[in-house]
């Protein structure tokens, strides 16, 4: 989908978002809510430019606008594979980007991502898992590599892997998968904005991912191996 | 004769920087927690998942610890191992020890257990700022065989600070990768000096993308480490807005350098080649001046 098309639906009281590159800013109204909108668009890898923009948007929010939601929109091919962009170090601008958005929710910021294209691998770490709330749209793409890919490094036949992706939600992409292991906390379809309303209501700043995956029998041991440690002498 | 950090194992390592005897394990191989994921895919477990955590002292100060494995797996992230780092961390945030101590050597996300070890890759950066914006100091350690890379290579620089040797390295996206995706030209990921310009300690160190940098010895990092609890962590709107300013100079300054020896030219180093001097004292004393601007 179109990220103004989903701006439309999210923000149907009124919105002022644009696009720059790939960068998408702004803010709409949600019902009682105003949101900051911080996202990305064209299936676009993160680079060090990209990944610097989006942390001083979440800056610029945590100054100018104390306690307003943010809403990220992901749309992400996942980091860019460039040599460049390592010898810079990439990994310190996205940590960066991740320890604003914790910096935005330690501050009361509401934080939630939906991802409306695609999600892939470190693209999605700094930003959309940083959420309180991480939703998708049911056709969005989330995954960490793709399944070819995946098979030159496992060594495991590609039609081997899509066999265990049946009856695992671990092994496949897809969001349906994700929901199942709890690193998203629900599709949204229908009325967005009555989806956006119902997580500004609902959000934990806990990290609840494991609970999640343990309740719908996605992710089984995350949450009692952590249960484990804490309750060892 | 003092130990080599890049030659011993994860063991061996909690052993060389904690004081005799202090170290107490949590959830140790006898408990037999390996990866279901593994046992799917019939490929071989280890007790511990590649992760050993617990408590220990050092310089008389309680700490908690975890060190990857490198020699499992290349110390990837997968479900369990994942879970016990995390739980290291909150549990930090409720006990309250004078600093969490990560030793990381990994590639980042186990891809045999993809979807999970990416959501417990997530789960670990989580749980590094969960912990320094509730106090704690997180402290990391970079100098094993297989570097820290991947989205850990994130997770790393979401802690306090980041201690390497010359060894370490550091970085997202390996050279391996890169060159899959984009071809030799873009990233020759045989060329192992320009490797090590890229992603090595001492570039690293000089881009200020890592705090410290020491020799490869045991003593050596336990020293760091100890200055590195006494300076504790500085968890601030301030702080990060600074962090901004210098990122952005960084791309500024060196966003069309082509290799290392570039940027450490543009950092004042007549004779680039000249860092590559064997004496880590006097690549530190050289570096002063010469290095960018940290935190």
């Amino acid at each position: 989908m179109e990220w103004k098309s989903v701006v439309e639906q999210l923000c149907p009281d009124g919105h002022e978002v644009s696009q720059a590159g790939n960068l998408i800013r702004g803010y709409g109204r949600c019902g009682p809510h105003t949101v900051a909108v911080i996202g990305t668009t064209n299936h676009t890898e993160v680079g060090v430019e990209l990944a610097l923009a989006m942390a001083a948007a979440v800056i610029n929010v945590i100054h100018d606008y104390p306690a307003r939601p943010i809403v990220f929109l992901v749309d992400t091919s996942g980091q860019r594979l460039r040599h460049r962009d390592e010898l810079l170090g990439l990994n310190g601008y996205m940590a960066h980007l991740a320890k604003c958005v914790e910096m935005a929710r330690r501050r009361g910021h509401p934080i939630v991502s939906l991802v409306y294209e695609q999600a892939l691998s470190g693209g999605f770490l700094a930003n959309g898992m940083m959420a309180d709330v991480c939703a998708a749209l049911p056709e969005a793409e989330i995954r960490v590599m793709g399944l070819a890919a995946m098979a030159r490094v496992t060594r495991i036949s590609e039609e081997r892997l899509s066999e265990l992706g049946k009856s695992s939600p671990v092994f496949a992409p897809g969001a349906k998968n994700y929901l199942l292991l709890g690193g998203l906390d629900a599709l949204w379809e229908g009325d967005l904005s009555a989806c956006l309303m119902d997580a500004l209501q609902s959000i934990d700043t806990t990290d609840h991912r494991r609970t999640l995956g343990h309740e719908r029998g996605g992710r089984m041991l995350a949450y009692p191996v952590v249960q484990r440690v804490l309750a060892s002498a | 004769m003092t130990h080599s950090y890049y030659e011993s194992s994860a063991r061996a390592r909690i052993a060389g920087l904690l004081e005799p005897d202090s170290f107490h394990e949590w959830l140790p191989a006898a408990e037999r927690l390996t990866s279901p994921h593994l046992a799917t895919l019939e490929q071989p477990a280890a007790f511990d998942d590649g992760v050993i955590i617990g408590r220990g002292s050092i310089a008389a100060k309680q700490i908690f610890i975890a060190a990857q494995e490198g020699g499992f797996m290349g110390g990837a992230v997968g479900e369990v191992h994942g879970a016990k780092l995390v739980g290291v961390l909150e549990r930090a945030v409720r006990d309250r020890p004078a600093a969490v101590l990560l030793l990381l050597e990994t590639g980042g996300v186990r891809l045999q257990e993809a979807n999970a070890g990416l959501i417990a890759v997530s789960e670990v950066m989580r749980a590094i700022l969960a912990a320094r914006a509730a106090g704690v100091t997180v402290i990391v350690a970079i100098g094993g065989q297989y570097g820290c890379f991947g989205g850990m290579g994130i997770a790393a620089r979401c802690a306090s600070t980041i201690i390497m040797s010359e060894e370490g390295r550091l970085g997202l996206s390996g050279p391996e990768v890169i060159e899959t995706a984009r071809g030799v030209e873009e990233y020759d990921a045989r060329d192992r000096a320009m490797v090590w310009r890229t992603v090595g300690g001492k570039h690293r160190y000089l881009l200020a993308e890592c705090d410290v940098i020491v020799a490869d010895s045991m003593d050596e990092f336990r020293h760091a480490i100890v200055a590195g609890i006494d300076n504790g962590d500085d968890w601030s709107l301030a702080a990060l807005e600074r962090e901004h300013q210098l990122l952005a100079e960084r791309v500024q300054r060196f966003g069309a350098c082509k290799d290392g020896r570039d940027i450490w030219r543009e950092l004042g180093w007549a004779d680039p080649e000249a860092i590559a001097m064997p004496d880590n004292d006097e690549f530190v004393a050289a570096a002063h001046g010469h290095r960018a601007k940290n935190i």
